[in-house]
């Protein structure tokens, strides 16, 4: 049985197009005066957050709401976790209260992973960012954004184009898992950041590094700008904060020479001045907001797939729902590194 | 007068023959010895026989932290592994950087009965690497310290480590160092490399390890000091031990039975049962270690013997502590990797699990030959035992062995020690 989303890793070209395809439906029920389903009526998800991340929380919260499931929201600070209570208990603890699944964010990379492989709990497990280590869901919404300027939607990988992911790579989880999905997809990934931020090993990821962001620019069909923390300039990651932006930065200059069907993104939440100015934040060719929409409805996609069952997403579209098989989508659900690793 | 009789051992895997104790002595070796009639036998046919196994490196957690392990427990586990003698570690609570620390475990060790313990004295107070300990004192204790360790913690200031190396010449003692650059492991989680890469862990690079073992050979020869390296785990390590040894320069090393049988892939389950300090590396480092344990660049096996209760191994990767048990798997894990794959032989093991580690923590009446006269400190092996490890099992209080279900060859059928068995059929006696 195939029931948690952990890494990007994990899911085939088939899977995510079916996630990317799901979402497309799920976002038509936000144009509806009524943007709720039923689907997860009577299902609990809980969304436990040892990290602060208000964006992620209140995105899986949304979509979940948007399924009539039931949240519940359970955040490391000011709880038993803050006294010393182990993850071991935590999960526990949800677990006796029936939750059908765990959206976990977590500081420490693998955490998700260790719930999902323990005998701790029943429910799902999905990542919602674990440490330096993968955010599957934020490349799932970024590949459909990319999806949506890039191609001609449904059905649709992203074969040929041309990614580029600007930044601190060694401590980003979204950089992971895009390089995993974006080349499952087909993409041609290229990391750029200064030596620094690369990670030793990076040389066997399917992906291209460059040191140098103007040489990669002109070729790209879309240029994800990472943030870069200040806090990496006192561990000698780079000189200055003035030095990153002049070399790393994206200004309204290096944008113009992209190509003119290129768009610029951003996780959120962005260092104005820093890897991003202002004029390119603001520009219509920044899909930062689009993204966070987006991010509803692929996490009402993920976790349709993982809890929904048989059940079509969407009943009253007049086209046939991709996440409908004859025989039920469970075959076609993403899979989980859980079978793969044993 | 009491005797036993061992009978058609291959001592140290050569010819069969009968060994005769005697009132905890060696009486005789050799074929149909005379005054064998009132001995108990212990038939012995197929089975190794081995002088009594010592270890360099053993956490026995006593005092301070008893929930883990304690001297008698983990000499209990120390015998089952055919260990006749254990170095205990300073790292205790409090540490062991006093005469009267040092001499507490010596007495427990004493106690204990099944395993003798020499215990190892801190560099320096409280591990802090700021303030050399009373070194002179804990070797003129009753104790008789003559390995010195900050283990767990690196003697990162040069000067500091400059210092202990020419102030235990005295009494020719020896800093066994604990080679891990501070400032290049922060917060470090697993080797640096392909896996930490994918991983997302932050990583702990070789460098941090060979740069530390570079400059304390050079300090070494600098001031004709020795120095021992601990639980090398990198091929630059071997590289360097390898240049420094060429040279003349009096440096031992040892490894640890897991770091000649594990990788870092297996931290991709992120299962805590991996996590150790120094991490598990490269499938090449690992072939280099032991082609480096073979050829002798690496002096002896010691097991880093590091029990924690389950609650530090029962959670997230980043929460948990560092470690693994390895006494009762030690000569299991060196059959495999180095017996069974043709790079050592028997007396090859005697030596790098029993001659080598006495001579470099100058124990006395331990890795002596199996001759008439030596004290009868022995293991008997059945190197032809194939089973699963099964932690339920284990006579240490702590069960954090990353060989749970793994099917290793070889069992200790008996351990002598000063001929009284600890060990009995593969019993603690």
């Amino acid at each position: 049985m195939k029931r948690h989303l952990i890494s990007a890793a994990d899911l085939t070209r088939d899977d995510a197009v079916l996630i990317l395809d799901t979402a497309e439906e799920m976002a038509r029920v936000a144009d509806r005066p009524i943007k709720k389903l039923p689907t997860l009526r009577g299902r609990t998800v809980v969304n436990l957050f040892f990290e602060d991340s208000t964006r992620t929380r209140i995105s899986f919260e949304a979509a979940a709401k948007r399924l009539s499931a039931d949240v519940i929201n359970f955040s490391a600070k000011g709880s038993s976790v803050s006294k010393g209570e182990s993850l071991k208990d935590t999960a526990l603890t949800l677990e006796a209260m029936g939750a059908d699944a765990v959206v976990i964010r977590h500081g420490d990379s693998g955490a998700p992973h260790r719930l999902a492989t323990s005998d701790w709990i029943g429910g799902s497990v999905v990542n919602a960012g674990d440490g330096t280590h993968e955010h599957p869901t934020q490349a799932l919404l970024d590949a459909f954004t990319m999806r949506r300027h890039l191609t001609d939607g449904a059905g649709q990988d992203l074969s040929g184009r041309h990614i580029t992911i600007v930044g601190d790579i060694l401590h980003s989880r979204v950089a992971r898992s895009n390089v995993h999905l974006l080349t499952t997809l087909g993409a041609e990934v290229t990391l750029v950041a200064p030596p620094t931020l690369v990670p030793v090993g990076v040389e066997r990821w399917p992906c291209e590094v460059s040191y140098d962001l103007d040489a990669v620019l002109t070729k790209s069909d879309a240029v994800m700008m990472l943030r870069v923390q200040r806090e990496r300039m006192n561990a000698a990651f780079f000189p200055t904060e003035r030095e990153y932006a002049r070399r790393y930065g994206l200004d309204g200059d290096r944008m113009g020479r992209m190509p003119d069907h290129a768009i610029v993104m951003h996780p959120g939440p962005m260092n104005r001045g820093m890897e991003i100015t202002a004029q390119v934040a603001d520009s219509p060719r920044c899909t930062a907001v689009e993204q966070v929409a987006n991010g509803v409805s692929i996490r009402m996609a993920v976790l349709y797939l993982l809890l929904g069952g048989n059940e079509p997403a969407v009943t009253t579209t007049a086209h046939p729902s991709p996440a409908t098989t004859p025989d039920g989508g469970a075959a076609r659900r993403p899979s989980s590194r859980t079978e793969e690793t044993k | 007068m009491s005797k036993t009789l061992i009978r058609g051992a291959k001592v140290l895997g050569g010819e069969a023959q009968d060994v005769l104790i005697t009132d905890g002595v060696i009486a005789a070796v050799g074929d149909e010895l005379a005054g064998t009639e009132d001995a108990a036998v212990v038939e012995a046919a197929g089975r190794i026989l081995l002088p009594g196994l010592v270890d360099l490196h053993t956490h026995l957690r006593e005092p301070g932290r008893e929930d883990s392990e304690t001297v008698l427990t983990g000499t209990k586990a120390a015998a089952v592994g055919g260990f006749t003698a254990v170095h205990a570690m300073a790292n205790t609570f409090p540490v062991a950087d006093t005469a009267g620390v040092v001499e507490q475990v010596w007495r427990l060790g004493k106690e204990s009965g099944y395993c003798d313990v020499q215990p190892v004295g801190a560099v320096t107070v409280g591990l802090e690497g700021k303030k050399l300990a009373e070194l002179g004192a804990m070797h003129d204790s009753a104790a008789g310290v003559r390995v010195f360790s900050d283990d767990g913690k690196c003697v990162d200031d040069a000067v500091i480590m400059r210092r202990a190396l020419e102030y235990v010449k005295a009494f020719d003692g020896v800093i066994a160092q604990h080679a891990q650059e501070p400032r290049l492991t922060e917060g470090a989680q697993m080797n640096e490399g392909i896996v930490s890469a994918e991983l997302g862990l932050a990583g702990w690079p070789a460098v941090a390890e060979e740069s530390i073992i570079a400059r304390d050979v050079l300090l070494a020869a600098h001031v004709g000091s020795r120095v021992h390296i601990c639980h090398l785990s990198t091929a630059g390590s071997v590289e360097i031990v390898r240049w420094a040894k060429s040279k003349g320069w009096n440096v031992t090393a040892e490894v640890t039975p897991h770091h000649l049988l594990l990788t870092d892939e297996l931290v991709r389950s992120y299962n805590p049962v991996y996590k150790v300090n120094p991490p598990l590396r490269t499938e090449a480092d690992v072939l280099a270690l032991r082609e480096a344990l073979a050829d002798g660049t690496i002096d002896c096996v010691a097991t880093d013997h590091a029990p924690h209760p389950h609650e530090d191994k029962d959670c997230e990767w980043g929460a948990a502590a560092m470690g693994m048990v390895g006494l009762e798997t030690a000569l299991s894990v060196v059959q495999h990797t180095m017996v069974d794959t043709g790079l050592l032989d028997w007396a090859g093991v005697a030596d790098r699990m029993s001659f080598r580690p006495a001579e470099i923590g100058r124990l006395k009446g331990h890795g002596r030959p199996v001759s008439p006269g030596e004290p009868a400190n022995l293991t008997l092996l059945d190197p032809a035992y194939r089973g699963p490890v099964d932690p339920a099992g284990f006579a240490s209080r702590s069960r954090n062995t990353p060989y749970e279900g793994r099917e290793l060859p070889g069992r200790v059928s008996h351990t002598f020690l000063r001929g009284r068995a600890t060990v009995v059929d593969g019993k603690l006696a």
